[in-house]
């Protein structure tokens, strides 16, 4: 145990000040995005990652195989370029700073979750591998959080709302913005989750600070989606069904519950984990950590105990609880454009 | 991000480390990279190691010790999801500013995270300018890595260029018609959002219809869904010393690593 109560006195005094400054960190972070590079995440945390991102392909494969047939390598491979190209596209938003797609979201959208995470997976394997954006250990979790979350989560809440609001052009323009806006919240949510379990910055922090900056970054990925779809629906609306077709839609309502899952049971782990990382220990043997710890302290010297219950637990209830009502004001509005009569009049 | 500079980063050459089986390059960067991650916070003399030996690499490669230095700043804004360590972690302190307490071993650890990152960002870099992307891929599918997805990634790599100069030009399109004054957009930004949009949209279209053309002329040529490679490189014994030599290298830095950390 750590001392007393004038280190909690001082420490929550830290916090607040430390909500301020995130504020300024989220400024920086938008330049960066969600790519992690090397020696941010710990190595239990990386090696994770990296075996939930083999699942994930292999059944990609699998799964877009059945769909597209021989199809599949020169399909998936102009479309992964697609998205490379897409992401440079840009526009200016304020102070020098634009906004771009990421694409999970979309790409999900037109060809289904399967195909998309595999799409998904390529670009984002390229930009670790060729132009050093996001590392090579961490080069799991990077896909998983932009790729594979991304993907299913814009595509179960896309299919979601379209089946509440409807069949209409507006109906499906805003279950594209809502898929898409929710997209980058969850994979910025599991990226500060990761970052707090690798013990490079407390969830208290990281969490507001991912949540809050990737909110806007979210608002800039639902426009660009929703104008791609309008232009899509306007020209080849065929496209936009190639999803609708694509097989494994009952695994992917699974994947999605999965995620949700181990994301709060990631989150919720910092509580509750009894044994001390192998790691951690050698590091403490060796003199690392020198100071009498209980083994909470030892797995996340970030925390010590007298703060692991509240701020962290409320930290992620409120950004849970947030997320839930921006959904259904995002709902209600959506609903409301829904029912307007559409200039288009759509199918 | 945004990559304007789609110019592939291979330097052609034929140093040591060049003409190095890829399989080699690509093991012993992964292997550089999990020593890097696996060694404690605050290990100097290891990261020193590190450190002197991508350096010593970018030497061996003929583009000069300082080559991945230069290059390797990019990682440097994300250490802003770091910053918070030296106020955050508990321990003895370093300087205080009223209620701020800068730790000792915040601020070790905070400076490890950076440097860990550091010296892997160069070794990528290392890798990525020495290895010509097809014996990359080459490397990848003999690792198991599954064959479906490297003939998708050689593909994709295939057409980056030709979609990204589709890209350029739908950006060049919007400029010569977006008229605006010096430092000023012009209309909405909900306006310029979606004409950003309305651009991914076609990008989409015509990448579709460019890859139904490209899987047709594949067929006429018989394709039949799998992707063929010729002359695959061989591994010389002079190769395997050099793993072998790198992975003692790394093992020590490790050992070093654990037994001297502060």
């Amino acid at each position: 145990m750590l001392p007393t109560s004038f280190a909690t006195h001082v420490r929550s005094i830290l916090s607040h000040r430390l909500f301020r400054l995130s504020g300024l960190a989220a400024l920086w972070l938008m330049t960066t995005a969600l790519h992690i590079p090397d020696g941010f995440l710990s190595m239990p945390v990386s090696l994770v990652g990296w075996v939930l991102l083999i699942v994930a392909v292999v059944y990609a494969l699998r799964q877009t195989r059945g769909q597209l047939g021989e199809r599949q390598i020169p399909l998936m491979g102009v479309l992964a370029a697609f998205v490379f190209a897409a992401q440079a596209i840009n526009f200016p938003v304020a102070g020098g700073t634009s906004g771009h797609l990421l694409g999970g979201a979309l790409t999900a959208i037109i060809l289904g979750p399967w195909a998309a995470a595999l799409v998904m997976t390529c670009v984002i394997a390229i930009q670790g591998l060729l132009f050093q954006d996001g590392g090579l250990l961490v080069m799991g979790w990077n896909i998983i959080n932009m790729g594979v979350i991304t993907a299913f989560t814009g595509h179960l809440v896309y299919r979601l709302m379209r089946r509440v609001l409807g069949e209409g052009r507006n109906a499906m323009l805003a279950a594209g913005a809502v898929g898409a806006w929710l997209s980058v919240m969850m994979g910025a949510i599991a990226t500060a989750i990761q970052l707090a379990l690798s013990g490079t910055s407390p969830l208290e922090i990281a969490l507001p600070a991912m949540a809050g900056v990737h909110a806007l970054i979210g608002i800039g990925e639902a426009v660009i989606t929703v104008g791609a779809l309008a232009f899509l629906y306007a020209t080849r609306r065929d496209l936009l069904n190639i999803g609708e077709a694509a097989p494994g839609k009952a695994s992917a309502n699974w994947v999605v519950i999965g995620l949700v899952i181990s994301l709060i049971i990631a989150a919720f782990s910092f509580a509750a984990s009894p044994e001390p990382d192998g790691l951690e220990r050698v590091a403490e043997d060796t003199g690392f950590i020198d100071t009498a710890l209980d083994p909470l302290y030892e797995i996340f010297p970030d925390y010590t105990l007298p703060f692991i219950g509240d701020p962290l637990v409320s930290g992620i209830l409120a950004v849970m609880l947030g997320t839930l009502i921006v959904f259904g004001v995002a709902w209600a509005i959506a609903r409301a454009i829904a029912r307007a009569p559409s200039r288009r009049a759509g199918a | 991000m945004l990559h304007f500079d789609l110019a592939d980063h291979y330097q052609r050459g034929s140093s040591r480390i060049h003409r190095l089986d890829p399989r080699i390059k690509v093991i012993g960067a992964f292997l550089f990279i999990l020593v890097a991650t696996l060694l404690p916070f605050g290990a100097w003399p290891s990261y020193a190691l590190l450190f002197v030996a991508t350096l010593f690499i970018a030497q061996l490669s003929g583009l000069g010790a300082g080559y991945a230095l230069k290059r390797s700043f990019i990682v440097l804004p994300f250490a802003l999801a770091a910053i918070t360590l030296p106020l955050t972690v508990p321990g003895e302190t370093l300087a205080q500013w009223g209620a701020l307490t800068v730790s000792v071993e915040g601020t070790v650890r905070f400076v490890s995270i950076l440097v860990k990152s550091w010296v892997s960002v160069q070794i990528a870099i290392l890798l990525a300018v020495t290895t010509a992307f097809p014996d990359l891929l080459w490397a990848l599918r003999e690792l198991r890595v599954p064959r479906p997805l490297v003939g998708i990634v050689a593909f994709m790599y295939r057409y980056l260029f030709v979609l990204a100069d589709e890209s350029l030009r739908l950006r060049r399109a919007r400029e010569a018609r977006s008229a605006a004054g010096t430092g000023r957009a012009g209309g909405s930004l909900l306006w310029r959002g979606k004409v950003a949009g309305g651009m991914v949209g076609n990008l989409a279209v015509r990448a579709f219809e460019r890859s139904e053309r490209i899987y047709n002329a594949m067929l006429a040529r018989g394709f039949r869904g799998e992707l063929l490679t010729l002359t695959p490189p061989a591994m010389t014994d002079s190769d395997r010393t050099m793993l072998v030599g790198w992975v003692t290298f790394l093992a020590m830095a490790t050992l070093i690593g654990f037994v001297f950390a502060r």
